[in-house]
């Protein structure tokens, strides 16, 4: 690892104060993806900023809106009594992703900053967008079986990994972004980017800001959800395709819905079509199929990834199926 | 518990090392000019980004205090600085668990993770688990029930398995399975790891 200067902070005032004076420095949290990046040199920081001891760690509800800390760690996210009871889509996700010491460490802000786990990006002998753009996407006719089937561009087919930011996008929920002159509110939805012309941008986080937080409004989704993860073991391995449903049924019909992939796409991917579709219907196998159907709609895919056209919607009706018989 | 202040490996700063070299390496080529470069500061703004910074932390109920650069994980001070080997370096990457110790009492893998992130904290190993000679609940169970066969990942293992207990996810075996799955046995001896941690859950003993 190429060394760096460390410096440790207690406030979000000063870890802004910190990160706007140094073009090359980054903020250090969990540090279970960042650490590896810069072992093998896909990023080398001139500057750290452990941000570990700052007090974001806070999960609670004010009013209908369930506020979560960016540094709180994944395990506290997916055990509290509050997620469990109210959001409990989130807290499954969670737990669907990496293993018990990482999720100990990994924090909310970190999970939504993690960079993509495309082999390419990770090699540093390889050509690649993301990591040096103008080199060229290894990925496109190379060894592309994780890769994105969604919003693709000639540049990446790189899919965001979390399994956290899925069911965070499906839950509407907002992100609060400070900088040096105030607090801004993103929809979740435009917190994460599309590839395009510019796949070395991840998101759209500016240079001089610190993830706060999230807010999430509470619903009546803690009943009908279900968050499948389908991959090549059964657990501690990154998504092929997982699904993120939640609905709730009012005499029989379906009066809120949400669906986003994860695995398919350079950022998590909101199933919007789909819900349309099956918003004032019947929770049935048959809308079900259809609300897969019209998912796929765009779904395009590169030899390596030909078989999540079919694993994809399976995977969409298996979750709704799933999220269905726990009533 | 005793307490002890130590200093593990108090050598040349790494500053001293540069300067130093610089200067030997300078002798070797251009004997002149370059002691001169050596002399008039051109390595300092280099070397600061070498600076070792202070740690202080306790590790198996002793306290260390001691110095460290930036970018050492907490795996390599513990095997390199404190040269307690019983945790294994693995992958090397947070793939495979080798490298599990606890932090405050939680399960992390310590590749992951930079000493100085743990500047105050409480770190046990595979070293710090059993009480003299008598053997952690844990150890004993993975002897009795054969967890591991080469035994290279075995403390990663061990330290998950007692957190899994403590955490109250070793109730059945596949939430033992799933709460397992951030430690890799390649020889596969998981059927005999979930052997042992039932044993000690159900043994109920206070770990």
């Amino acid at each position: 690892m190429i060394n760096f200067q460390y410096l440790r902070t207690t406030t979000a005032k000063s870890a802004i104060a910190l990160l706007g004076k140094d073009k090359n420095a980054k903020f250090l949290a969990g540090g279970t993806n960042l650490i590896d990046l810069m072992k093998r040199g896909v990023t080398a920081p001139e500057k750290l900023i452990d941000i570990n001891h700052v007090p974001l760690k806070q999960i609670r509800q004010i009013g209908n809106k369930i506020h979560i800390g960016a540094l709180a760690s994944n395990t506290a996210v997916a055990d509290h009594p509050l997620i469990k009871e109210k959001l409990p889509l989130l807290s499954r996700a969670l737990q669907a992703g990496a293993s018990a010491q990482l999720r100990n460490v990994a924090t909310v802000g970190g999970n939504m900053m993690q960079r993509t786990r495309c082999g390419y990006f990770y090699d540093i002998e390889m050509p690649c967008n993301k990591r040096q753009p103008g080199t060229g996407c290894g990925a496109m006719e190379g060894f592309n079986r994780m890769h994105a089937i969604f919003g693709t561009s000639e540049k990446c087919i790189a899919v965001h990994p979390s399994d956290m930011c899925v069911a965070l996008i499906a839950l509407d929920a907002e992100v609060i972004l400070a900088n040096a002159k105030g607090e801004r509110k993103l929809s979740f939805k435009d917190f994460h980017r599309l590839a395009g012309d510019t796949p070395q941008l991840d998101n759209n986080l500016k240079a001089d800001e610190m993830i706060i937080g999230l807010e999430i409004p509470t619903n009546n989704l803690a009943k009908n959800y279900h968050y499948l993860k389908v991959r090549d073991r059964a657990s501690y391995a990154f998504a092929l395709v997982s699904v993120a449903a939640a609905f709730e049924i009012v005499n029989n019909k379906i009066t809120d819905v949400r669906l986003a992939m994860g695995g398919v796409a350079h950022k998590p991917w909101r199933l919007t079509a789909s819900e349309i579709f099956l918003k004032g219907k019947e929770a049935s196998l048959t809308n079900f199929e259809q609300a897969a159907q019209l998912a796929m709609k765009d779904a395009k895919s590169f030899g390596g990834n030909d078989f999540k056209l079919k694993l994809a919607p399976n995977t969409i009706i298996e979750a709704l199926n799933l999220a269905k018989s726990k009533a | 518990m005793k307490s002890s202040e130590q200093k593990p490996n108090q050598g040349d700063s790494r500053r001293d090392f540069l300067k130093k070299t610089s200067v030997i390496t300078a002798i070797a080529l251009t004997p002149g000019t370059a002691i001169k470069a050596a002399e008039n500061n051109a390595d300092e703004r280099f070397a600061e980004l070498f600076e070792k910074i202070p740690l202080k932390l306790t590790v198996n109920n002793k306290a260390y205090q001691t110095t460290v650069e930036p970018r050492v994980t907490l795996l390599d001070y513990l095997r390199e600085e404190l040269h307690l080997t019983g945790t294994k370096k693995g992958c090397d990457h947070g793939q495979c668990g080798a490298c599990t110790v606890h932090v405050d009492g939680q399960r992390v893998n310590a590749c992951l993770s930079l000493a100085v992130m743990n500047e105050g904290k409480k770190i046990t190993t595979i070293e710090g688990l059993a009480n003299g000679d008598t053997l952690h609940p844990m150890q004993a169970a993975f002897i009795k029930h054969d967890g591991f066969q080469c035994g290279y990942c075995t403390p990663g293992q061990i330290m998950s398995a007692v957190a899994c207990v403590r955490e109250g996810h070793a109730n059945s075996r596949a939430e033992i399975s799933e709460y397992m799955s951030g430690n890799i046995c390649r020889c596969g001896a998981y059927p005999s790891i979930v052997d042992a941690i039932i044993e000690v859950k159900e043994g109920g003993e206070t770990l």
